[in-house]
Parts: C-alpha cells; sequence; structure tokens
C-alpha cells in the first residue's frame, strides 16, 4: 500500500485547530493510512498547538490507534464474553496457527495483521471473526483458518 | 419545511400515513447486528433487484425497508412481511424470488421457512405467536424491526417527535424533569440513577453553559442493545436528547459512540442531518428561542470511556482517565460546565414518557423499577437475541420462555449480567426478578444490558480468568489498586486454571480483591473483582476441584484436560483427521482414529469437525 504523505495537512484541516480536535484528527489519520506514520504524529501536534508528548500519549492510550504498519487484511477475533463462551480462544489459536504469528503482530509479508478485539457488537451470531469489515458469524474451530488461506 | 406547531407535525404525519397506505406488502429485511452479520445487505438487494423487473399491485421498490434489528438474531437473516406478520428465517437470496412469489404477490405462507418450534416442530407463522417475542414488552426498542432506520419520514408516521413538540411547546423546563422524575426512569446504562434527578441537579447549577451527552460507548463486551438503536431507531436517541436538552437549558449535545460501531455513526449523522432539515434540531428549534446542536464523537476503543468522567475527558481530546467523583458531572462535567450524561437506552425511553405520561410508565415493571430493560440474550442459549422485558420478569422467564433454554438440551450453570463489573448467578437464582435492586443484592448487577447464559461446558474459573484479562488490558493504569490488583489476581487466577493453584490462593485472592474495590477510583477498578468474587461465591466447589484434584470438569482448561476418541461412538469418517493441525490423530478409513496425548494442542478442531460427538474431553 502507498503512503501519500502529502494527505495529512488536508486531513488536519478537517477539523478545528484546537486540542479538542486531536482523538478526531488522528482517527482519520488512521483510516487513511492504516496507522499513524511518525510524520502525521509531529504535523498534527504542530498544527494543533498540542505538545508531541501529548500526541504520542493518546495515540498509545486507545487501541484504536497504531504506531506501526499493519497488513493488507487486518483480521480481528471478537473476544467478547459471548464470542468467549463460545469458544473465541480456540478460534484465535487456530488463526495463530494457520498464519504463524500471534494476535497483534503482522505476517512478514505483511498480507494479514492478526488482533483481538473487545466486542464488535454482533454476540448472538458469536463466535465472530472480521476480516477487514466483514463480518463472518458463527465461526468453527475446523474451518475457520479458510479466512486466511487465500493468500 | 420546517415544523414549528404541533398541527404541522400532525398534518404531516397524516399525509405520511395516507402515502404508506398505498403500500399493500411491506418487506421488512432485518439490518440488525446479527442479520448484517449473515449478509443481510445481499438480501435487501435482491429484494430491489426483483422487484424492478416486476409490476404488483401495491408494491414496488419502496416496500423494501430495511429496519433495525427484529432481534430474534439466532435465525438471521430475518425478513417480515407486512402487515401479515409473517417471519421468514435464515432466508438465502435463493428464497428471494419464492417469498416475492408466494407472500408478496399471494398470500401464501413458505411453511419451511417459519419458525418451528424447537420441541413440537410446530410452524409459527407469526412472529408475536413465537415464545421468543410473546413475553417481551417494547418501549426503547419500539421501532426496530418496523421501520427504515435512516428515514425521518417513517420515524414521524409512527409517532416520531411527537413527544418533542409536546415538550419544547407546551411544556416548561420543569414540567418536563416533574414527569421524568416522577417516571422514575433509572439510568439504563447500569447505574439506575434516576434520570430527572440527575437533570434537577443540572439545572439547578448556574451557569451560562450547559451539556446533554448521551453515552454510546457499550463497552461490555456481550452487549449489543444500543448500537442496535443507534443504528436501527437514531432518531429516537435524537428525540431524548432534545427533551433532555430543553429541560436543562443545554445548546449543544455530544453522542460519544464507540468504534467498533461504523454504522451507528453513519445513521445517526444522517438522522441529524434529517432533524436539522425540519426544524426539529439547530438553531431555533420549531420556531421557538431553544437551540441545540449535536456532535458525534467516536471513541477509539477504550473501555474505561464509557465511565463518565473518562468520557467527557475522551470528548475533550485527551486521554481517558477517570478522576475522582467528590464534584459531580452535573456541576462540573464536559469542558466544566455542567452537563448531563445518560445513557443511548435511557434516552430512547424519555419520548414516550412524555407521550403517554409518568403514570403509564410507572405501571410497568416492578416497584422503585419502572418500566423495561433491554437485553443482549447471547451465549449458550438456544434462541440468541434482542430482548426487552418489565422491570421484575425472572431470569427463568427470560432464559427459558423467551431464550428457548440452553443449546442442545445441556445443564444450565450460570449466567452473567453487567459485563465485566457484573458477575455471575447461579441456578438458584433463576427465580429472582431482574430488577437494578435485586441483582445488585445478589452480587450481580443490571448493568447495561449483557445478559450471557452458560451451561455445564463453561468453566466459571476460565470466566473469572478471561474478565479479569480483559479488565487488566483495560484499565487505564491512574490507579495502583486496580494496575496492580487486577494483574495479580489475574496471575493468581491463571494459576489455579492451569492446576498450579493452591487452596489458600482462594483466601488471598478474596483479601486482594477488598484492597482493589477500596483503592481504585472509579466504577472499573472498584467492580473489577466482581467476577472472581461472584463466581467464587457460587461456585467455589469448581475452583477447589481445579485447586485439589486439578479437575476442570467443564473441559476448558486446556492443562487440566485431555481429548480422547470414544471408540463405539467413532465411524473412521476421517474428519477428525483432517482438522487436525498438528497430525496428532491417526487411524484409517471406517475404523475408530486414535489421539497421541504427545502431540495434541488441545486446540478443540476435532471435536467441532466430529458430527457424531465420539470425542470427549476429560
Amino acid at each position: 500500500m502507498k503512503h501519500d504523505l502529502a494527505k495529512i495537512p488536508e486531513i488536519i484541516g478537517r477539523y478545528p485547530q484546537q486540542e479538542s480536535s486531536l482523538i478526531m484528527v488522528l482517527q482519520d489519520i488512521q483510516k487513511e493510512f492504516n496507522y499513524l506514520p511518525c510524520e502525521a504524529l509531529e504535523q498534527t501536534a504542530e498544527a494543533l498547538h498540542v505538545p508531541l508528548s501529548k500526541v504520542f500519549s493518546v495515540s498509545t492510550f486507545y487501541n484504536a490507534f497504531s504506531l506501526t504498519k499493519k497488513g493488507d487484511v487486518v483480521v480481528r477475533v471478537c473476544i467478547g464474553t459471548a464470542c468467549h463462551i463460545r469458544g473465541a480462544r480456540q478460534i484465535q489459536e487456530q488463526l495463530e496457527t494457520a498464519l504463524k504469528i500471534q494476535a497483534g503482530e503482522t505476517t512478514r509479508d505483511e498480507k494479514f495483521t492478526l488482533e483481538v478485539v473487545g466486542c464488535v457488537g454482533a454476540c448472538a451470531m458469536a463466535p465472530v471473526v472480521l476480516t477487514n469489515e466483514q463480518y463472518h458469524a458463527q465461526c468453527k474451530v475446523h474451518t475457520v483458518k479458510k479466512l486466511v488461506s487465500k493468500r | 419545511m420546517r415544523i414549528e406547531s404541533e398541527k404541522q407535525l400532525r398534518d404531516y404525519r397524516k399525509k405520511l400515513i395516507e402515502a404508506d397506505k398505498k403500500l399493500v406488502k411491506k418487506i421488512m429485511v432485518c439490518h440488525g447486528p446479527g442479520c448484517l452479520a449473515s449478509g443481510a445487505e445481499k438480501i435487501s438487494a435482491e429484494f430491489e433487484k426483483q422487484l424492478k423487473k416486476k409490476r404488483i399491485k401495491g408494491v414496488s421498490i419502496e416496500s423494501v425497508k430495511k429496519t433495525g434489528c427484529h432481534s430474534f438474531c439466532e435465525k438471521s437473516p430475518l425478513v417480515a412481511i407486512e402487515p401479515a406478520q409473517v417471519l421468514y428465517t435464515r432466508v438465502q437470496i435463493r428464497d428471494v424470488a419464492e417469498i416475492i412469489e408466494k407472500s408478496v404477490k399471494g398470500d401464501d405462507v413458505i411453511e419451511r421457512l417459519v419458525y418451528h418450534d424447537p420441541k413440537t416442530d410446530e410452524a409459527i407463522e407469526k412472529y408475536p405467536d413465537i415464545p421468543f417475542y410473546k413475553h417481551q414488552t417494547r418501549i426503547a426498542l419500539r421501532n426496530l424491526g418496523k421501520i427504515n432506520a435512516c428515514d425521518i419520514d417513517d420515524y414521524i408516521r409512527v409517532g416520531g417527535y411527537d413527544a418533542a413538540v409536546k415538550a419544547v411547546l407546551h411544556m416548561t423546563p420543569d414540567e418536563v424533569i416533574d414527569e421524568v422524575k416522577k417516571a422514575n426512569l433509572r439510568g439504563r446504562g447500569g447505574g439506575g440513577f434516576p434520570a430527572g434527578r440527575k437533570w434537577e441537579s443540572c439545572r439547578k447549577i448556574e451557569a451560562d453553559v450547559r451539556y446533554v451527552v448521551c453515552n454510546g460507548d457499550e463497552g461490555d463486551p456481550g452487549a449489543f442493545m444500543d448500537r442496535a438503536i443507534m443504528e436501527g431507531d437514531p432518531h429516537t436517541v435524537l428525540e431524548g436528547m432534545i427533551i433532555a436538552a430543553y429541560a436543562i437549558g443545554a445548546k449543544d449535545g455530544y453522542i460519544y459512540v464507540r468504534e467498533e460501531y461504523p454504522l451507528a455513526v453513519i445513521n445517526l449523522q444522517k438522522a441529524i442531518e434529517q432533524a436539522e432539515a425540519i426544524g426539529l434540531l439547530g438553531d431555533n428549534i420549531m420556531g421557538t428561542s431553544f437551540s441545540l446542536r449535536i456532535h458525534i464523537n467516536r471513541g477509539a476503543g477504550a473501555f474505561v470511556c464509557g465511565e463518565s468522567s473518562a468520557l467527557m475527558m475522551s470528548v475533550a481530546g485527551h486521554v481517558g482517565e477517570p478522576r475522582a467523583k467528590y464534584i459531580r458531572s452535573v456541576q462540573k462535567g464536559l469542558y466544566d460546565q455542567p452537563t448531563v450524561l445518560n445513557n443511548v437506552e435511557t434516552y430512547s425511553n424519555v419520548p414516550m414518557i412524555i407521550s403517554n405520561g409518568a403514570d403509564w410508565f410507572t405501571s410497568i415493571g416492578a416497584p422503585k423499577n419502572s418500566g423495561t430493560k433491554a437485553f443482549s440474550l447471547v451465549g449458550k442459549v438456544r434462541h440468541t437475541g434482542l430482548i426487552e422485558v418489565p422491570m421484575g420478569t425472572t431470569l427463568r422467564t427470560i432464559i427459558y420462555d423467551i431464550g428457548g433454554g440452553i443449546q442442545k438440551d445441556r445443564q444450565f450453570k450460570a449466567v452473567q449480567t453487567g459485563g465485566p463489573s457484573g458477575g455471575c448467578l447461579a441456578e438458584q437464582h433463576l427465580d429472582l426478578s431482574v430488577d437494578f435492586d435485586t441483582l445488585t443484592a445478589h452480587g450481580s448487577m443490571m448493568g447495561s444490558g449483557g445478559m450471557i447464559v452458560m451451561d455445564e461446558r463453561t468453566c466459571m474459573v476460565d470466566v473469572a480468568k478471561y474478565f479479569l484479562s480483559f479488565l487488566v488490558s483495560e484499565s487505564c493504569g491512574k490507579c495502583i489498586p486496580c494496575r496492580e490488583g487486577l494483574y495479580q489476581l489475574y496471575k493468581l487466577a491463571i494459576a489455579i486454571s492451569e492446576g498450579r493453584g493452591k487452596e489458600e490462593d482462594i483466601a488471598r485472592m478474596e483479601r486482594l480483591s477488598d484492597h482493589v474495590v477500596v483503592g481504585s477510583l472509579c466504577g472499573l477498578g472498584k467492580s473489577g473483582p466482581n467476577p472472581f468474587l461472584s463466581t467464587v461465591a457460587n461456585f467455589r466447589d469448581e475452583y477447589l476441584a481445579h485447586i485439589v484434584d486439578h479437575k476442570c470438569s467443564a473441559g476448558v482448561c486446556k492443562e487440566l484436560i485431555k481429548f480422547e476418541v470414544i471408540t463405539e461412538k467413532c465411524d473412521g469418517c476421517m474428519a477428525c483427521i483432517s482438522a487436525c493441525a498438528v497430525n496428532a490423530i491417526t487411524g484409517k478409513k471406517k475404523q475408530p482414529h486414535i489421539i497421541n496425548q504427545e502431540l495434541c494442542t488441545k486446540c478443540g478442531a476435532c471435536v467441532a469437525a466430529c458430527n457424531r460427538d465420539a470425542i470427549a474431553v476429560f
């Protein structure tokens, strides 16, 4: 994926140039690049008149932000209570085995990132896995690896 | 058009009802969380595509409504045919043509697609007759499944914005507050604090600027009521906020929606624009001097931001750390101004209270617990879904009558309510009345409405470990008792689940829990030990079995279990062999297979693959 850093000023410009816009700006940057590039943090700090340390603090506090690049496909295993009760941990282990990475890591070819997420609110269809925005309902332990087989 | 009087709204509604009558049939395609996950968008697109080609009298593409959650998620994707009230379950794209032919063009019911009672196999055509729906009373969820989620006209047609017009044009702010106080509407986010009293204290503080905030953070894992409302009936949230803002005198409102709900943000944004376009939001609402702008803030994936003071920090762009509460947020909340913060479901109840009156509201529910409560009924229950019941309904009614009992007729073990701050209730609690006070008195809590049913295959030590691990990763780290105390509890829970625990560990954990409860600043820490405390109170034997006998009877804790093939049941189909990722299973076709214990990683794939229940977990 190519990253056009020239887009950063435009994203920052979408919101009032003040501290309260910080989270929204970072969200839009994260959405655009799939992570927060170093340059973006510096430019955000300057534009919103916020110390870089505070931008860093907010970027590392919230789970939605990532300081490292993610893979093309972000596989998110929901580990909410309903999913946990119906075997989300086994689902997670199957995907870890299939991708040869741990949750939170990205494959070396940068195709897949495996993550766990608190709850995506599709509890009745547990266990749930998302590949990017796509939901996969009622996943089965013995077939879930198919979701990451097209490499 | 701008709506500036009650008459205008009434006339406009009349027109909408007339137009609606022209649609002889409506096809309600559920676009709730469960159905969307099961491909509902493709189903509604297919209906539209096929209807475009066909000419059926009184049916057009307008007949296809993309509604909010119809609530019977277990059977998703759902399609209801109105006004016949026929509900089709597990609808596939290939069924669409048949539905159009038989039930839209004709008046037949396709028996194959309707709900069948699991015990008698009797087909039930109309959804109000299905036990899942029969025991429910809907106030907050009243429009879900009935109207197009993103259409203000549909909302107005069914009575929407009546209450806002009544409050703003015909009531004083004090009268509004009195009505909500009399209704005794308690905070549906889980706190249970009376909303009317909150509004009153906020109004009494002298200030130029006040705020209304809606908590749509719904961080409790296993809960999706607020998601369903925000996505499926966003206008009801706005209407509740308009009434609250008018009552306290706020000009700005914020809805804080969690990051994982992108569709809720889209639908709320659309709803705000629609309401602004007809003068129900924005400057000089309904031609009065009352103005309100509602803004949406997206959360960024932090559980603690569901806590009121942390949420307000996050709205202001800071790290979401809670603050001490000796000054309440009704005095100094968002940007240090008096602020009323209520949850999505609380706001959804407000329009109905204003329209129907406090007496009507208090006639529903239990003493001191008026009205209803929405729950996401999930876990090992047969009929998962979104439900709303009068307060005071028993857990047994919810789990057995509405939920249809436990999956595969297994043994009920526990029900978890209140999210990570709540607790697990056991068999002896099944006849308890579900309300704020009763649940708290028995060591759990109402919480925002997650209700997770557990069966004999759920290990209670594992459940405690699960919640502790969740809380350890979500603790903001401000207070040491929470940050370190919960971590130590988690480590001890791991030791017990792996068979390394000692008997005195239980007492040690109980002692440590006391310290965490006393020493933490916010609700997350104060209630953090609850999942452990309630499981150890109700399931101490299970803890002891792990510690003394090194046994996990539920077959969950990996270090204490092993998988074995039951030779009598195995027909040698080789399904488990191909499912095993580590080649731990051997055997020939049509001959019983064998699991090599040294290689087995206990991943459970073989159990899931086996169609004959021939793999036992000890």
